[in-house]
């Protein structure tokens, strides 16, 4: 077996709201920050990799608005588009694909009911499937249900699930998840940089990439992550508030001899 | 000379991201069509065979549709064909996904398997090695393009044949070498996704669009 020359992705992530990207500090308080069709083309244009699209209220009204910022983003923006939040059922994967995404994440829905995974999957392969992990450490008391110390969270971190972060990352790959958001709720929003520990403890039991998210707030966390095994890092609120550009994190994985496109 | 824009035909038969693929081709200067229309099909400048998902259901859709006719009928006349992702996966003999063999389109020989890689899918923007006189890497043989799966090519058998022009293979590594990209006369294909490759992608079509 030889190598591959395949470059780590970085990929700015917009949370939208009724066709309007939004970035909850801890996922509690919503700050209106620009129209996501604007900000995937500049993202584009900065050189990002992939664009995800988080659908962070998924009413019935707001889901034709998002189809049609998928639909009006992909026309525009050539680099693989994520789409993901209140996907529940194959037809909104079919759905979501018909409009324009090319991979559709899923978190709450396969977490209670797992074979949607294996639906997802053996329908449209695992390539269009990213399981979305939002991920807690738990308390110390907590080991004995949690093994390796991460919890599984739902609702923006709120509500913690029976489930260890790495037997259920573990679970999802054999039903057919073809890569692995992992969102550290601890660190998303501190602006204090990825949860390395967590990251490598994903990369250890995963063959499918792993996307890195919460937490980046300056260039020098973004080397870390992918040290720690994340095939891409996903960030929010740093590229949107102009704080960073798509193109000063990767000059600065380039610095860190990390490969970039 | 004319300027007019060549027509190409997307073939819609259910299987692939065809809007992204009508977009970038209409970026790269084609008057672009989605249908499954065999007559359609036939008589476009260009025809696009995309395909997502596995290779025996992406065989079967695109026969149903007899997409392999209007294949055939193209190549038939020296009419250009550019398969994309599975789309260039099904143009082989066959495919082995889950132990279980599926017979291609069989316009070359070979059967794709799963790639041996720590890491898969294979999902990301990889380099190619493209041949010097590849048309449809001219000024772009240098730039990364945009991968999303889990088998491939792993050899090239198809010797040049009395005075066919060789095909021009483009390799690329994950794991091991595999077939990116093949031109053999009308017949064209990319593992990769050109329509997802930013402007390195946008350059290819153009240059596939100005070979038709």
């Amino acid at each position: 077996m030889t190598g591959s020359d395949v470059a780590t992705r970085v990929i700015p992530c917009l949370d939208v709201a009724a066709g309007r990207v939004v970035k909850g500090v801890n996922f509690l308080n919503l700050r209106d920050a620009g129209d996501p069709v604007e900000l995937a083309r500049l993202y584009y244009a900065q050189g990002a990799d992939e664009i995800t699209f988080l659908d962070v209220t998924a009413t019935i009204e707001d889901r034709a608005t998002m189809y049609a910022t998928v639909t009006a983003t992909a026309e525009q923006v050539f680099i693989p588009l994520t789409v993901g939040g209140g996907v529940r059922t194959v037809d909104d994967v079919v759905r979501l694909l018909a409009v324009g995404a090319d991979k559709v994440g899923v978190n709450s829905a396969a977490i209670a009911r797992p074979d949607l995974v294996d639906e997802i999957a053996t329908r449209f392969g695992a390539q269009v499937l990213v399981l979305s992990l939002d991920v807690k450490r738990s308390a110390p008391a907590g080991r004995e249900r949690y093994p390796s110390g991460f919890v599984v969270t739902t609702h923006g971190g709120r509500t913690e699930t029976e489930l260890d972060a790495i037997a259920w990352a573990r679970e999802a790959i054999q039903r057919g998840a073809g890569e692995l958001l992992v969102n550290s709720i601890d660190a998303d929003g501190t602006k204090q940089g990825f949860d390395l520990e967590l990251v490598a403890a994903i990369r250890e039991i995963s063959p499918v990439p792993v996307v890195a998210s919460g937490g980046a707030g300056a260039l020098e966390h973004f080397a870390p992550a992918v040290a720690a095994g994340a095939d891409a890092v996903l960030a929010a609120s740093v590229f949107h508030d102009g704080l960073l550009s798509v193109g000063q994190v990767k000059g600065a994985l380039r610095a860190e001899g990390v490969t970039v496109r | 000379m004319t300027t007019a824009r060549p027509s190409v035909v997307v073939f819609d038969y259910g299987f692939g991201n065809v809007h992204s693929a009508a977009k970038a081709l209409e970026e790269a200067g084609a008057d672009v069509e989605l249908t499954a229309d065999r007559t359609r099909a036939v008589e476009a400048d260009g025809l696009v065979v995309p395909g997502v998902g596995a290779f025996a259901a992406v065989v079967e859709g695109l026969r149903r549709a007899h997409g392999d006719e209007v294949v055939d009928r193209r190549l038939a006349g020296g009419r250009a064909v550019l398969g994309i992702c599975v789309g260039m996966q099904v143009l082989f003999s066959g495919g082995v996904e889950g132990g279980t063999e599926t017979e291609g389109l069989g316009e070359w020989p070979g059967i794709v398997e799963r790639l041996d890689a720590p890491v898969l899918p294979h999902m990301g923007w990889n380099t190619v090695e493209a041949p010097g006189d590849s048309v449809l890497f001219a000024g772009v043989g240098d730039e990364r393009f945009y991968f999303v799966h889990s088998y491939a090519m792993r050899a090239w058998t198809l010797e040049p044949y009395g005075r066919f022009a060789a095909p021009k293979i483009t390799w690329a590594e994950h794991g091991e070498r595999f077939v990116a990209a093949a031109e053999n006369g009308p017949l064209s294909a990319t593992q990769f996704h050109p329509e997802k490759s930013g402007e390195a992608g946008i350059r290819l079509l153009r240059n596939w669009l100005g070979s038709l």
